[in-house]
């Protein structure tokens, strides 16, 4: 049986202290959060509050026309319940100009736009705010590259990486985040109607125990198999997390020199505090 | 015979070995006002764990004209004191090291003989390999070094016993891992199974000292233990804060648990060889 479950109030005391710790060493005391309305943000929010504070916390919520209503009612839910300080900026104006020069533009395209807006506003945010960008990316979507390079994925440090989608509800629901949005079908709320479950064609649930297996336990595909999973699910979920490993590094340096960053210049980022 | 043993869970600053020797010597201070005779501090506690390509710089010899071990020797006068650091030796050979210093002087110096090398550990590729396990007479009796995965292995703390260490000092720089629906780590249940068993097993003192703190997003448990020849929990500090935790042993008790329970006098250390010398040279 596989069993994802973890120990809701150690996680909280690791994530809370990992989110202190990386802020506060390199002489920051304030965090910004990019709010979307949905769990993954509203997590990296809740701890970053009980890490930092309240007034040390700002929040940034970034609709586009088309957003979802709910998304922007349920980050203020939040924004409500842990006071914390607001500011809300519409990326229509952004991404509209680039969107109107290719009639043909797909919705893929549209999505990487937004995110890669949203990214600049934060970035100005936490120049003026002076924080730093806490990160919203859960473990089954940096796997699975369900993410925008440099738009989503892009932040100063990522508390909720190592938790797969469901424990990220688990601990949720741990921390007083407001059931409406956990329940609500997942979103990246690019346009309208999307889902996350729609468009990877599996559910979470279903996903995040293969994974456990495959990179937790390091079961073989064929293990997999003979624990229930449909061989072509398994298939397709490892292709994905191959061909998806260039979303989770920086770019590779043509080696030259005797001594190259990324292969033989190392160092923590940590170095020195 | 009491020995107040003090054990020093800190955090430290990756490469700064100046403001981590400062840290060294402010709990120097506060475990001498508390009466300790000894004090511990973790693995690599002058210079940080992750340290990559700055071995080389944070290296130092324990010393009297090593700048850092200057102090810390002459903090000993006071109480005796175990602290981590990175070996340079006359060959520039550098070694995960631990010293024993007492009374001024360098008792004994433990370089890690098993280096992690897998996983999320890298150690290997930046330390050379310790070539020794012994242990050395105290003020309080005979001890033995062992830093982390030396003592993920059962060889080290068995060489130990056999060499006569009673009192087994063990520190580590372990980071966090395996989260599931326990309220302990994974590692830290291991670690505190394995320092229990030695304990058991060994009918001796096992201290366990682990530093706190992150680096990246590693997550130094802390959470340092005391076990004595009974296996029995003396003492615990906390998970993952700094602390300086106390623990008075009672060194009596070696002679009591081995009236009882003489593990160590019937230890057939003749056919340990034998064995070993057939299955090493069966290949």
């Amino acid at each position: 049986m596989v069993d994802l479950t973890i120990n809701t109030d150690v996680a909280r005391q690791i994530l809370i202290g990992f989110i202190r710790s990386e802020v506060t060493r390199v002489g920051y005391a304030r965090a910004v959060v990019g709010l979307s309305g949905g769990i993954d943000s509203a997590l990296s929010f809740v701890l970053a509050v009980e890490a930092l504070g309240a007034e040390n916390v700002l929040a940034v919520r970034m609709p586009y026309k088309s957003s979802s209503p709910d998304s922007l009612e349920h980050a203020q839910t939040l924004i409500d319940q842990f006071k914390v300080q607001c500011e809300t900026i519409e990326i229509t104006d952004m991404v509209e100009p680039l969107f109107g020069r290719d009639p043909q533009i797909s919705k893929q395209r549209k999505g990487n736009i937004m995110a890669r807006s949203r990214m600049i506003i934060l970035y100005d945010q936490s120049e003026a705010f002076k924080g730093l960008i806490i990160g919203t990316s859960n473990k089954t979507e940096i796997l699975l590259g369900y993410t925008t390079m440099w738009g989503d994925m892009a932040s100063a440090l990522n508390p909720i990486g190592d938790l797969y989608k469901t424990q990220v509800c688990q601990l949720s629901r741990a921390l007083g985040i407001p059931p409406v949005i956990i329940d609500k079908a997942p979103s990246a709320d690019l346009w309208v109607g999307q889902t996350d479950e729609g468009e990877l064609g599996f559910t979470y649930e279903e996903v995040d125990r293969l994974l456990y297996l495959l990179v937790d336990q390091r079961f073989s595909p064929q293990e997999c198999v003979e624990e229930g999973f449909d061989e072509k699910f398994v298939n397709s979920v490892i292709t994905r997390i191959r061909r998806n490993q260039f979303k989770r590094m920086m770019p590779p340096i043509a080696k030259l020199s005797n001594r190259t960053i990324g292969y033989d210049f190392l160092y923590l980022r940590d170095w020195g505090t | 015979m009491k020995l107040n043993l003090a054990l020093a869970q800190i955090a430290t600053k990756l490469g700064d070995v100046e403001s981590n020797l400062e840290k060294h010597l402010d709990y120097i201070r506060q475990a001498k006002s508390q009466k300790a005779d000894l004090l511990v501090f973790p693995e690599l506690s002058l210079t940080g764990y992750v340290l990559q390509d700055l071995v080389a710089t944070v290296a130092h010899r324990p010393t009297d004209d090593d700048p850092v071990f200057r102090h810390l020797l002459k903090a000993s006068q006071d109480l005796d004191l175990v602290v981590g650091f990175v070996d340079e030796d006359s060959r520039h050979r550098f070694f995960i090291a631990s010293a024993y210093l007492s009374g001024g002087k360098v008792l004994h110096v433990h370089h890690k003989v098993y280096l992690p090398t897998y996983g999320l550990f890298d150690e290997g590729r930046f330390f050379a390999w310790g070539d020794s396990v012994r242990s050395f007479d105290t003020r309080f009796g005979r001890v033995g070094l062992l830093i982390c995965e030396d003592f993920w292995h059962a060889s080290p703390p068995y060489l130990l016993w056999l060499d006569g260490a009673d009192i087994m000092l063990f520190s580590s720089a372990s980071p966090g891992r395996g989260l599931n629906d326990k309220e302990k780590l994974e590692s830290a249940r291991w670690v505190e199974r394995v320092s229990k068993a030695y304990a058991s097993m060994f009918t001796s003192f096992v201290a366990h000292c682990n530093r706190v703190g992150f680096e990246d997003g590693l997550l130094f448990w802390g959470g340092a233990t005391v076990n004595d020849p009974n296996g029995e929990l003396i003492v615990q500090g906390p998970y993952f804060e700094e602390a300086l935790t106390f623990a008075e042993l009672d060194l009596n008790q070696l002679r009591r648990t081995r009236a009882r329970l003489p593990l160590l006098r019937d230890e057939r250390t003749v056919l340990v060889q034998k064995e070993l010398d057939r299955i090493l040279s069966r290949g």
